[in-house]
């Protein structure tokens, strides 16, 4: 099973399993992570599953389309970093990614 | 000051159809919501989406569906108080007082809570330092354009909201736009005005820039704005204007007293009550072993309620379980005539 680890702002981190065809935001979420709150439920509505993926991850992960761009420019403290979880599904070529949590999502 | 049977906070579908189950046990509501429309998420995050599992309808919009469900209680006469918040309650005799941001009082023995994620509020500018200025030079919104006239305006956002005003207000005050990164979300029209303006130097483009910091004192004179290179720009302004959109916020119903799960209201499955006599909490606030956050599960919470409303506010009554399709009682409630 694919790992992911998140990194909260404190530097807390937690390295979970996630079954393939979940999302990041779902991985967190039914494991208690906290930092993610995911109020819209994986509709791309809401922009607080926001995290900052990894630098070395970047470009490995299939580009934000439009929409989820639209929806960073809302989420609290966004950079060229930035994702909404909710739209990075786990598979295992993503093992190993790792994503920061942002200080708050509001 | 408004005496009711139950007070609904949230508009959406759930808080709709819960009109309609008390209404036809004869029971008189009024909703409270805080946005200007009703319907809620459905109205407010996705108007034209379709939905697909609302139980015999195949396909609808959440637009179809709050209207559907607007002309479903419009028999039971019920007033639905736009852009106002509940602020506070109060206990007393099995009675609940409410207080509302526009200073409406409510006295009910039933509050249902079909708050769904909270009230939607305005997204703000993640600078602490700015809140001090909040009403007088930095705003989420525009009621007032007047006071935004012959000013050095600094608006932060890349959406229509932002957009538009940018184009409005540049027309008699100077203005920088501000945004994170160097696309903006507009329509065609308004994205072709903004490069006009910008080329005949009416507008300032400040892109990919963040707000970074703001003056010390007592008035706004300056901000700065810095980008993902870490590179700072000193933008003198007098107004700071924020569109982001909408977020939903739990507010002032964390401090009822009401135990909460996470930011979900706990409820027993029998009559959606909360640890609180008299206040239920439907759809997706509440939470329960097994909860689904799905609109028919907010329909059946909120006919189970309504049942628990009916006794306390009929104390000398009995509840008689009924069909709509035989009962006269809930025909006649409808409106319906033979």
């Amino acid at each position: 099973m694919p790992k992911i680890t998140y990194i909260e702002q404190n530097g807390n981190s937690k390295t979970i399993e996630v079954d393939n065809g979940l999302t990041v935001m779902e991985g967190a979420v039914q494991n208690n992570i906290p930092g993610i709150d995911a109020d819209c439920g994986g509709g791309m509505a809401c922009a607080t599953c926001h995290v900052y993926v990894e630098d070395s991850w970047l470009n490995k992960l299939p580009k934000a389309e439009d929409a989820e761009q639209d929806m960073i420019d809302m989420a609290y403290k966004p950079n060229k970093n930035s994702r909404l979880s909710c739209q990075i599904v786990v598979s295992d070529e993503i093992n190993g990614l790792t994503v920061t949590t942002p200080e708050k999502q509001t | 000051m408004i005496k009711t049977d139950v007070v609904i906070i949230g508009a959406g579908p759930v808080g709709l159809f819960a009109v309609h189950q008390l209404g036809i046990k004869g029971l008189k509501s009024e909703v409270i919501d805080n946005l200007d429309k009703a319907g809620g998420q459905c109205i407010e995050l996705y108007p034209d989406k379709p939905i697909y599992d609302i139980p015999a309808v195949p396909e609808c919009s959440g637009k179809s569906l709050t209207d559907n469900l607007l002309e479903q209680i419009k028999p039971f006469g019920s007033k639905i108080h736009l852009n106002e918040r509940v602020q506070e309650i109060k206990e007393g005799k099995g009675l609940w007082t409410l207080k509302t941001s526009n200073n409406k009082t409510f006295i009910t023995p039933n509050i249902v809570i079909a708050g769904g994620v909270g009230s939607f509020e305005p997204r703000k500018l993640p600078l602490k330092e700015l809140t001090k200025f909040e009403g007088k030079s930095v705003f989420y919104s525009v009621n007032d354009k007047t006071l935004f006239k012959n000013k050095k305006i600094s608006i932060f956002g890349g959406g229509d909201s932002a957009l538009d005003w940018a184009l409005e207000l540049s027309k008699y005050s100077k203005v920088t736009l501000i945004h994170r990164r160097n696309e903006f979300r507009g329509a065609p029209h308004t994205l072709k005005e903004l490069e006009k303006l910008k080329a005949e130097e009416k507008i300032t483009i400040k892109t990919p820039f963040q707000i970074d910091t703001v003056n010390e004192g007592k008035e706004i004179k300056f901000i700065n704005i810095k980008n993902d290179d870490e590179k700072t720009e000193k933008i003198e302004t007098d107004i700071v204007l924020g569109f982001f959109g909408l977020i939903m916020q739990l507010g002032p119903i964390a401090e009822w007293g009401l135990n909460m799960d996470k930011k979900k209201i706990q409820v027993n499955t029998e009559n959606f009550q909360t640890n609180k006599p008299g206040i239920f909490a439907i759809g997706d606030i509440c939470s329960y072993p097994g909860k689904l956050k799905l609109i028919l599960s907010g329909f059946h919470e909120a006919a189970l309620a309504s049942v628990e409303c009916f006794k306390r506010a009929r104390p000398n009554e009995t509840y008689r379980f009924q069909f709509s399709t035989s009962s006269k009682e809930i025909q006649d409630r409808l409106g319906i005539k033979k």
